[in-house]
């Protein structure tokens, strides 16, 4: 691993380099050590704490219902917001004013809004407005939430897909004598797809993590939310955390090398423009809210690739 | 080229598939009033002692335990009885909504309840009390709780009742459940918890935490107990009223008590008379 | 038809929720930079550890994060903050800490693909005349680096301000608490949702149109 931003080490910067990693490492154990004597000492490492995730019980009861819902939550909004994003996308870019304008409005309002506000909204509008039953009412307050949310954002990947393309697909496509439906259609979309189905996937991630916030303020019983339940039982709230947070890296880990694997075999695509939205670059950032912030410049240099992998 | 329309499709079977097992588990949700053959029952799912999922699925406590009674009385086998979880904060909702057709969730009675839903009971008088350190020794009476940290349920009444009564000036966090509370307290973070001394019970009595907490024996409040009905389903209420004079005259309230409050070595007020709300 | 505003500290609220933003902004600048530091450092083992925290922590529901700052931070590790007898101010620091490891992810990975967009010559030259890999990075990498990505930077700062609402989970008396608080007692659902939507448009638009300026003015012309 060579690096444009330092020389290979000669014989002084090897030792540098040692004793930094030797002093890095010894903060890093004192952190870990103090960590764990803290847990230790607080009990929080009693077998008794731990040996319920060993059960199955502790699963199928909890962990496991809650994660069905969460995944069932994600489902739904991707489903729902994919192609009410696309038509969004596709309507921002027509020739009509009166399509564009709204359309164009309705995107930048969606996205300036935190995704909480939209589901505690969600929640009390049905609430009030329809009979749908408690139980259900969270998960599609949660749905609800994500999906103006989401689809909002998917617009802005859709749109931005099909800006990526070069000009003159358009150009011939017109030549040849297409309507603009036909165009866009058969000639814009199809290609669009594969620029953005890695920043589709990245997306996914987001929803996924975004379902927690349903868990804390909804009482939708999510991932997040199924703890609770399962900490009253066995008497360990910080075990709990862990195990679901790392359930949570598992499961967008998995999302997340989905998504690098399709971006790398998109690229490798022979009749590809060679457009590709990089995951990272526009859903990277839209994992906290904002989408992208576009497509980060020149191909990389310095310090490594742009990608996720580690 | 094939290979992206193999990975399109497989991304959309991906999809697919979550939505199915989504539409799978869909349909055990809503039997709710099918039939007339089943009965829905409001409780906690995470109070030890009152209302508890137990890892097997199963449910235990004394307001499970009185619910299963009442249930029976009123002709339903003990199959046909479906538990769901009423979150204190949407207790008069599904009632009203008719989600469930009873309610038996620590729900005590008051004015401002009795205006949305008919109340069954009393079964229980539980009075707001303090979960403090077993070492705790600077909290006799409520007005001691000036200046301390205290811990409870995010829109609980026993919050409310120590912001506005007991000690306006107490410091007071909101947590998502009693348990939450628990690892603060033992580490001093928080000083007290603060809710029903039923309820307070159940977690002193955990195993985990058993010989670490007490309870500070303070009657803050009067909480009459009651079970939640629809307003205006009168006949429901009478029904009810009738199952619970039986249970305390056949002696299962008493065994029920023993069976959930013994271990916590808690004193229980006497099984109070239907309709005696103690203010 | 505003009667019902009585009582509710709506601007105060939205105070708090600039409050959160900005110090959970400086927070994550600094933190995030730090954490681009070490992922193009010399040193294998701050590389390697500047990537497992960017991986692992940006995986992690903010929720999560923020719930664990509470009841895992203050209440089992004993982090006051410095704030011990004074919830309100100890869950209003948790949070800006919470927010600010989570933002610190997205930070680090803008300003590490603004590295990129650095031309490889810029730091040629800097090896060249003697300059150590750390005032290669601080003397002429970064600088550049940071002008490139106030746009990538302007989205990040949108998403944290949207973000500073998941710090209602542990009572932080910021803008969407008060919403709930409000919708649950009175009866203008509509009005109210209105109200402190228009509040996020009021506070994330100026800040997405004054950085997107800046990031024009100051671009790096090649």
């Amino acid at each position: 691993m060579s690096s444009v931003l330092y020389d290979t080490p000669g014989p002084r910067a090897k030792r540098r380099n040692v004793i930094f990693s030797v002093v890095f490492a010894a903060l890093m154990v004192l952190l870990l050590w103090w960590v764990w004597q803290t847990m230790s000492d607080k009990g929080q490492l009693d077998s008794a704490k731990w040996s319920p995730f060993t059960e199955a019980q502790a699963w199928t009861t909890y962990l496991l219902p809650g994660l069905v819902n969460t995944l069932k939550a994600a489902a739904l909004a991707m489903v729902i917001a994919l192609p009410l994003g696309a038509i969004l996308g596709i309507a921002r870019m027509s020739d009509h004013r009166w399509v564009r304008v709204p359309a164009g409005v309705i995107v930048e309002f969606f996205r300036a809004i935190p995704v909480l506000l939209l589901m505690v909204f969600a929640n009390q509008f049905y609430s009030e407005s329809t009979q749908i039953s408690s139980d259900e009412r969270p998960l599609y307050a949660v749905v609800t939430g994500l999906v103006l949310y989401n689809a909002s954002v998917l617009a802005e990947i859709v749109r931005a897909g099909i800006l990526s393309l070069p000009k003159g697909q358009t150009e011939a496509a017109q030549a040849i004598g297409l309507r603009k439906t036909q165009v866009m259609s058969s000639i814009l979309l199809p290609q669009a797809v594969t620029v953005m189905l890695p920043a589709i996937v990245s997306q996914l991630v987001v929803i996924v993590k975004d379902t927690a916030l349903g868990g804390a303020m909804l009482n939708f019983t999510e991932l997040l939310n199924s703890r609770k339940t399962l900490a009253a039982n066995y008497a360990n709230v910080i075990p709990s955390f862990i195990v679901v947070a790392v359930i949570f890296i598992v499961l967008n880990f998995i999302l997340t090398s989905l998504a690098s694997w399709l971006e790398d075999r998109l690229r490798r695509g022979k009749k590809s423009t060679g457009a590709v939205l990089p995951a990272a670059a526009v859903a990277g950032t839209a994992a906290t809210g904002a989408d992208g912030g576009g497509v980060i410049g020149a191909p990389g240099v310095i310090g490594g690739d742009v990608g996720d992998k580690p | 080229m094939k290979l992206r329309k193999v990975t399109a499709a497989s991304a959309t079977v991906f999809a697919l598939a979550l939505t199915a097992t989504a539409c799978g588990s869909d349909d055990g949700g809503d039997s709710g009033d099918g039939g007339g053959k089943k009965i829905t029952v409001g409780i906690k799912y995470d109070q030890p002692g009152i209302g508890l999922k137990e890892p097997d699925g199963s449910f235990s406590g004394f307001d499970v335990d009185v619910a299963t009674y009442v249930a029976k009385e009123l002709g339903y086998a003990e199959k046909d009885i479906e538990f769901k979880e009423t979150p204190s904060a949407d207790r008069e909702n599904a009632l009203q909504r008719g989600d469930v057709d009873f309610i038996a969730a620590s729900y005590s009675i008051n004015d401002e309840r009795k205006a949305k839903v008919d109340f069954a009971g009393p079964y229980l008088l539980a009075h707001q009390d303090l979960l403090v350190r077993a070492d705790e020794k600077g909290i006799s009476e409520g007005t001691d709780l000036n200046g301390k940290k205290l811990c409870s349920v995010t829109g609980s009444t026993s919050a409310q009742n120590i912001k506005n009564e007991i000690a306006p000036k107490a410091q007071l966090r909101e947590n998502g459940t009693y348990s939450e509370c628990l690892d603060g307290l033992a580490s001093g973070a928080v000083d007290a918890l603060t809710t029903d001394d039923s309820i307070l019970a159940g977690y002193a009595a955990q195993d985990q935490y058993k010989g670490k907490f007490k309870l500070a024996g303070l009657k803050l409040s009067n909480e009459n107990y009651g079970i939640g009905v629809k307003k205006g389903d009168t006949e429901m209420v009478d029904k009810i009223n009738k199952a619970l004079e039986k249970m305390e005259s056949d002696g299962s309230w008493e065994k029920a008590v023993e069976a959930n409050f013994g271990p916590a070595n808690y004193k229980n007020e006497p099984a109070p008379k239907i309709g005696d709300i103690v203010k | 038809m505003f009667d019902f505003l009585e009582g509710y500290d709506v601007l105060g609220a939205f105070w708090t929720t600039v409050q959160l933003t900005l110090l959970s902004a400086v927070g994550s600048l600094v933190w995030g930079t730090i954490l681009a530091g070490m992922r193009v450092s010399p040193v294998p083992l701050m590389r390697g550890f500047g990537t497992a925290y960017v991986n692992i922590v940006r995986n992690i529901p903010l929720t999560v994060i923020i719930v664990f700052t509470s009841l895992g931070l203050a209440d089992v590790f004993g982090v006051t903050l410095g704030a011990a007898d004074d919830f309100a101010a100890l869950s209003f620091r948790l949070a800006v800490l919470g927010l600010s490891a989570y933002t610190a992810t997205f930070v680090c990975e803008a300003l590490r693909s603004g590295i990129n967009t650095v031309p490889v010559g810029q730091a040629e030259a800097a090896r060249a005349i003697g300059l150590s890999f750390t005032q290669v990075l601080t003397l002429i990498v970064l600088p550049q680096a940071f002008r490139t990505v106030i746009g990538p930077m302007a989205n990040v700062l949108i998403a944290l301000t949207k973000n500073t609402t998941v710090a209602a989970a542990i009572g932080v008396a910021e803008a969407s608490l008060l919403m709930k608080e409000m919708i649950e007692n009175e009866a203008q659902l509509l009005l109210i949702a209105t109200i402190f939507a228009l509040g996020f448009v009021v506070l994330t638009l100026p800040t997405g149109l004054l950085l997107g300026w800046l990031s024009k003015r100051l671009a790096v012309k090649r």
